[in-house]
């Protein structure tokens, strides 16, 4: 779907000849230590951030390579980042709020919206009656509103817990595919990158670079016998040593 | 009682619960009630040491003939009262809108807050009482001076909160209104005001109890050669005539009126932000 090659410096060298192409549809995980340089990536993606050197590419029909300021990029960010004095309702409005269209038009894309993450008869609560599962549901509600075709994510659930992670990493793989979405997803724990993604990039700090590929060509849908699985185990395994790898080479 | 104790004991819920039912009505109960006893207790200690030393009124007065000075100057007091209400009142509704406005304004750009922030800080810092004579030298209507002091006082705290606020959005929101393509305008409306919403409440709230003081300063600096007669006019002119109960009377409405002022702002502000911000919520323990 894209070819990224940039080269990126704002003091640090947080990026250094980073490139990247992600196939249409598929789930790619940016897997590395803090540091390397995977939500700089992310930001850069999303045109949050411009890079110092390098391109985007995107395909035809698509937003331009200044940014992926579209209607086609999603974002999930590492904390819920909702508005606090605003419905569940209306912090999934936002994006389309912000194009302009009105709360009647987005009536019933908003609801598809909350049905799709469970969150049928939450619309009026406000984000402080959530958990913190919840509020990434509404996080999650809001990215996929809009439609996008690519949807990027920063370590989303890294600060939930175990039970809901796993619950969440299964509602996020089912609107995967229902969806039809590309997916760049930055985390830090293998396990998580292996249940979900069908790619893992792996990535090295000072300077932040791609370290090295991993494919996990496991059949979708995943479920809870695919994570207790041997198959899984062995993927685990390989990634881990591809990160422990990547960590020795930065010392 | 202890709540080990009746944790110990699992029996007879239905006591237990009547009991901390009780318990709880009593304390919110005693919450109201034990201010207003004590502060019965101290008009009659002061009713009481008044009448016992037979303190002539025009040295201390006692709280009954203070009471009674109020109902029999209520016609005069009263619409000075209105005076002064006027006059805090316009100025708190100018200081706000200034305030607000400029801190909009700063909140555009660095440069301009920069540029004019000093300023506001000159205003705020050099005392209104020694500001107050000239500004009556320079403005003709008394109303207006009255005014402008009045407003010096209270926007500062309006502008330095709704500024904090305003700049204190939420980094990552204001990431995700870039990314879907806000425009500047819609940022401030959907993004930066709410934010400032609590902020700007919390100087509404000091805003109002300094344009109370701001028109007092400003009245008595006008003094008795002003043609305003609001409650300042009043105690200066009684203090002259020696008429010590009525100087209290008025002194009385100063402060309720700044009680109120205070009241109505902390209603307001529990009202907008009940929903959805820490300050306000209620929780269950």
């Amino acid at each position: 779907m894209e070819n990224i090659g940039k080269s990126f410096s704002n003091g640090t060298v947080a990026l250094e000849h980073m490139s990247l192409s992600v196939a249409r549809g598929s789930f790619v995980s940016l897997l590395g230590p803090s540091g390397c340089g995977k939500s700089t990536a992310l930001r850069i993606i999303s045109g949050l951030t411009r890079p110092t050197a390098g391109r985007l590419h995107w395909p035809a029909g698509q937003a331009s390579a200044a940014g992926g300021k579209s209607a086609d990029v999603g974002f999930v960010f590492q904390e819920p980042t909702l508005m606090p004095w605003a419905t569940v309702f209306d912090n999934i409005y936002l994006p389309l709020r912000l194009k302009g269209v009105s709360r009647a038009a987005a009536h019933n894309d908003v609801m598809e919206a909350l049905q799709r993450t469970h969150l049928d008869g939450f619309e009026n609560a406000y984000p402080r009656e959530l958990s913190g599962g919840m509020k990434m549901r509404v996080s999650i509600a809001r990215a996929l509103v809009t439609h996008p075709k690519l949807l990027l994510m920063d370590e989303p659930f890294a600060a939930l817990d175990e039970i809901t992670r796993f619950k969440l990493n299964r509602d996020l793989l089912e609107l995967w595919e229902a969806y039809n979405w590309t997916v760049i997803f930055v985390t830090h724990s293998v396990f998580e990158s292996v249940f979900l993604s069908n790619r893992i990039v792996v990535m090295a700090a000072r300077p932040g670079r791609v370290f090295g590929e991993l494919a996990v060509d496991e059949p979708y849908p995943r479920d809870e016998a695919y994570r207790t699985s041997s198959t899984y185990a062995r993927h685990c395994r390989e990634a881990s040593q591809l990160l422990q790898a990547a960590m020795e080479s930065t010392q | 009682m202890s709540s080990a104790e009746e944790n110990g004991r699992p029996v007879q819920p239905d006591r237990n619960n009547s009991r901390l039912e009780r318990s709880e009505h009593r304390e919110r109960l005693a919450k109201w009630l034990l201010p207003v006893v004590i502060f019965l207790v101290a008009l009659t200690g002061w009713e009481a040491l008044v009448r016992i030393n037979e303190i002539p009124p025009y040295i201390l007065p006692g709280p009954l003939l203070i009471l009674q000075t109020l109902i029999n100057d209520w016609s005069i007091l009263s619409g000075s009262l209105i005076n002064t209400l006027i006059i805090t009142l316009s100025a708190l509704a100018v200081a706000t809108l200034g305030g607000v406005g400029l801190a909009i304004l700063f909140a555009q750009s660095k440069w301009i807050e920069a540029s004019l922030f000093p300023f506001a800080v000159v205003l705020q810092v050099t005392p209104i009482i020694a500001v107050a004579p000239l500004i009556l030298i320079y403005v003709d209507s008394v109303f207006i001076a009255l005014l402008i002091c009045a407003w010096i006082v209270a926007f500062f705290p309006i502008l330095s909160n709704t500024t904090l606020g305003l700049n204190s959005a939420d980094h990552n929101l204001h990431d995700l209104f870039r990314l879907y393509g806000a425009s500047r305008w819609q940022i401030l409306r959907y993004l930066r005001l709410p934010s400032a919403l609590p902020y700007f409440l919390g100087g509404l709230k000091i805003a109002g109890g300094l344009s109370l003081i701001g028109a007092i300063v400003a009245e008595f600096t006008a003094g008795t050669a002003g043609t305003g007669s609001g409650l300042a006019f009043r105690i200066l002119e009684a203090g002259y005539r020696l008429n010590i109960p009525r100087m209290f009377a008025a002194l009385i409405l100063i402060s309720f009126t700044g009680i109120l002022i205070f009241l109505i702002f902390s209603w307001l502000s529990h009202l907008l932000l009940r929903k959805w911000h820490e300050s306000a919520v209620s929780r269950e323990h």
